[in-house]
């Protein structure tokens, strides 16, 4: 399986633990059906960015499973957490958010879906560890803006149009210096709370 | 009910059932064969929108002249072809016109479609009616002044189309004739294969003989000349590899061409398929003529070359080979690859800046990708490795510039 999706090893690693470039992210270790979700939508355009969805286009579903699977299976050592470019102030800021969320203005916190040690949830809800802070903006970025959108109703859309530019930087960089985790392995499904209902991850 | 009627009854149910059952079978016959010469026209690849209901339109499609919409062909009585005729919709396809008289865009390949005979025609129209109705609007096409004025297309029309059904050469075998009708009528192989003008039409004397495909960047090769994509020197075996599974020991089908492989290609029978390899591997006119020799290289280009090595060893030797023998199927060669030699280098340029899955198909399910190099290489050493792959080895094609490299960077992607 490696030597056939060789393809993706160039911007994401031969074992899917990321490069040295910041916006191509780790794919090893997220569950499967996250990863699925996402290569659907770049084959079907509903995800945009054109190398993927070029490369991608004639691949038929039970291909993209088994790359899906493929890479949920890795477990390629995670990079060391980044260096702190951010104030305390916004870091505890982020980790807030991250773990606490703010329900005065109806923000979930990041944890009660993606797990206390953001490893993720079974079997489409990502792990946020081993990303770096301009991956995790972008993201944000793209949900706020439209450009990247997943199937309704769509979660992330919501929660990313609530928070402001700052709340997106301090999220970012506190996500992107968490450590290694011990066990790196996502929750089972159905057990976290999820506050949304979530397109991705019918309940 | 009288008794008499009453003991007829099973026998007229006997009856009927033998009326009714070949009568169904001859229709599932019918919309099977109209659902397989379908595929062979490759109408869903564009009567389809990404993400949208099956043959109910909408997909846009790029031309110099302004954006298309494609059309509803689910049969919703509205907004599809629910009202339609069989006529009619033989004077579509035969006649590019519609139901009103009015001129179809040439975009849809009615130039190829002409040749469909009309029991075919029927039983695509026959399909086309079995299939679920989807009610949605077409949407206008968005074309630039003057484009946006039908009447324009009289004037193509008297330059570039010709109405009139495939007519076999009796000179040639049964096989010959059965390609031929495929590729030069549903298949609508012209469409890319044969050089498109600023006017937008293609010109019958230079039929297959390879074209830049307008707004997509990919080149798409001579299908008559031995040194571009002409099959003279492929086996049956090879060709046909290439048409159903996407992949052969020649090479492999990338950008456009995945697209009619996967919707359509791998979905022909065997004898359809071999009837394409022999029709296409007889185009090739003669034997391949004498390559012409490399220009000696200057002390630039020699620079290049060895820059080109370098690259080459570190980054494409693990796949391709020391000396570009690749492993077949799935690692295609590169020594004697008739697509690197091409006089355009646009594809071999693309493939090193985005590479490329070929389709996943029922004869290859699990493809092998060429991993993208655009964000890893320079301009310079992307002209540098596609000039050293195609001199290399005996492969007689030209050297390419930094310019053209930056130049399909900017390339549209699908």
């Amino acid at each position: 399986m490696a030597a056939r999706v060789l393809a993706c090893a160039s911007c994401h690693g031969p074992e899917g633990e990321g490069t040295s470039d910041v916006y191509f992210p780790r794919l090893a270790g997220k569950p499967a059906g996250y990863l699925y979700n996402q290569l659907v939508a770049f084959r079907d355009g509903r995800r945009k960015y054109p190398p993927m969805n070029y490369l991608l286009d004639f691949l038929p579903d039970a291909y993209l499973k088994q790359i899906a699977e493929h890479f949920a299976s890795l477990r390629p050592p995670f990079p060391p957490p980044a260096v702190p470019t951010v104030s305390n102030e916004t870091l505890a800021r982020g980790e807030a958010i991250a773990t606490q969320g703010d329900p005065q203005r109806g923000i979930p916190p990041c944890a009660s879906c993606h797990g206390s040690s953001f490893g993720g949830m079974e079997p489409a809800i990502p792990g946020l560890l081993g990303l770096r802070a301009s991956y995790i903006s972008a993201q944000l970025g793209g949900w706020r803006y439209g450009t990247r959108t997943a199937i309704a109703p769509d979660c992330m859309q919501i929660v990313a149009s609530l928070l402001t530019e700052d709340d997106v930087k301090a999220v970012a960089a506190f996500l992107s210096l968490r450590p290694a985790p011990a066990d790196p392995s996502f929750a089972r499904r159905g057990s976290l709370p999820m506050p949304l209902a979530c397109g991705s991850e019918p309940n | 009910m009288p008794r008499t009627l009453q003991a007829l009854l099973p026998v007229l149910a006997a009856l009927l059932s033998i009326v009714v059952a070949p009568a169904m079978a001859q229709d599932a016959a019918l919309l099977a064969s109209g659902e397989y010469l379908a595929r062979a026209g490759d109408c869903i690849a564009c009567h389809t929108a990404r993400e949208g209901k099956t043959f109910a339109g909408g997909l846009p499609m790029k031309t110099p002249f302004g954006t298309i919409y494609t059309s509803n062909i689910t049969p919703d009585q509205q907004t599809g072809i629910g009202m339609w005729t069989s006529d009619q919709f033989y004077q579509l396809m035969h006649n590019g016109r519609f139901p009103d008289g009015g001129l179809v865009y040439p975009a849809m390949p009615f130039g190829s479609y002409t040749k469909v005979t009309r029991a075919d025609s029927d039983a695509i129209y026959a399909y086309l009616r079995s299939i679920p109705p989807v009610r949605q609007l077409n949407r206008p096409h968005d074309l630039k002044f003057p484009f946006n004025n039908r009447s324009l297309i009289i004037g193509w029309r008297t330059l570039f189309f010709n109405a009139g059904e495939f007519k076999p050469d009796p000179a040639k075998s049964a096989d010959w004739n059965r390609g031929a009708y495929l590729v030069e009528g549903l298949g609508h192989c012209g469409m890319c294969h044969t050089a498109i003008n600023a006017l937008g039409g293609s010109s019958e004397s230079q039929a297959f003989e390879g074209g830049l495909i307008p707004m997509q960047n990919w080149y798409a090769p001579s299908l008559t000349s031995n040194k571009e994509a002409g099959l003279g020197e492929w086996s049956i075996e090879e060709i046909t590899d290439y048409l159903r599974k996407g992949v052969s020991n020649r090479g492999a089908v990338y950008g456009p061409m995945a697209e009619v492989v996967y919707n359509s290609l791998q979905y022909l029978n065997d004898d359809d398929t071999r009837a394409m390899a022999i029709y296409l591997k007889g185009l090739t006119q003669g034997t391949s003529p004498e390559k012409p020799a490399a220009p000696l290289p200057s002390a630039e280009s020699s620079l290049l070359l060895s820059l080109g090595k370098q690259i080459y060893d570190r980054e494409c030797a693990s796949c391709h080979g020391a000396v570009g023998l690749g492993m077949p199927p799935h690692y295609p060669p590169l020594a004697g690859n008739q697509s690197i030699q091409m006089v355009s280098a646009v594809n071999a340029i693309r493939m090193v800046l985005n590479g490329g899955y070929p389709p996943g198909t029922a004869g290859n399910p699990m493809p092998y990708g060429m991993p993208p190099f655009a964000h890893r290489l320079s301009d310079d050493e992307v002209a540098a490795v596609v000039t050293y792959i195609r001199t290399s080895w005996g492969n007689r094609g030209e050297a390419v510039s930094a310019r053209q490299a930056n130049e399909l960077r900017a390339a549209t992607l699908n």
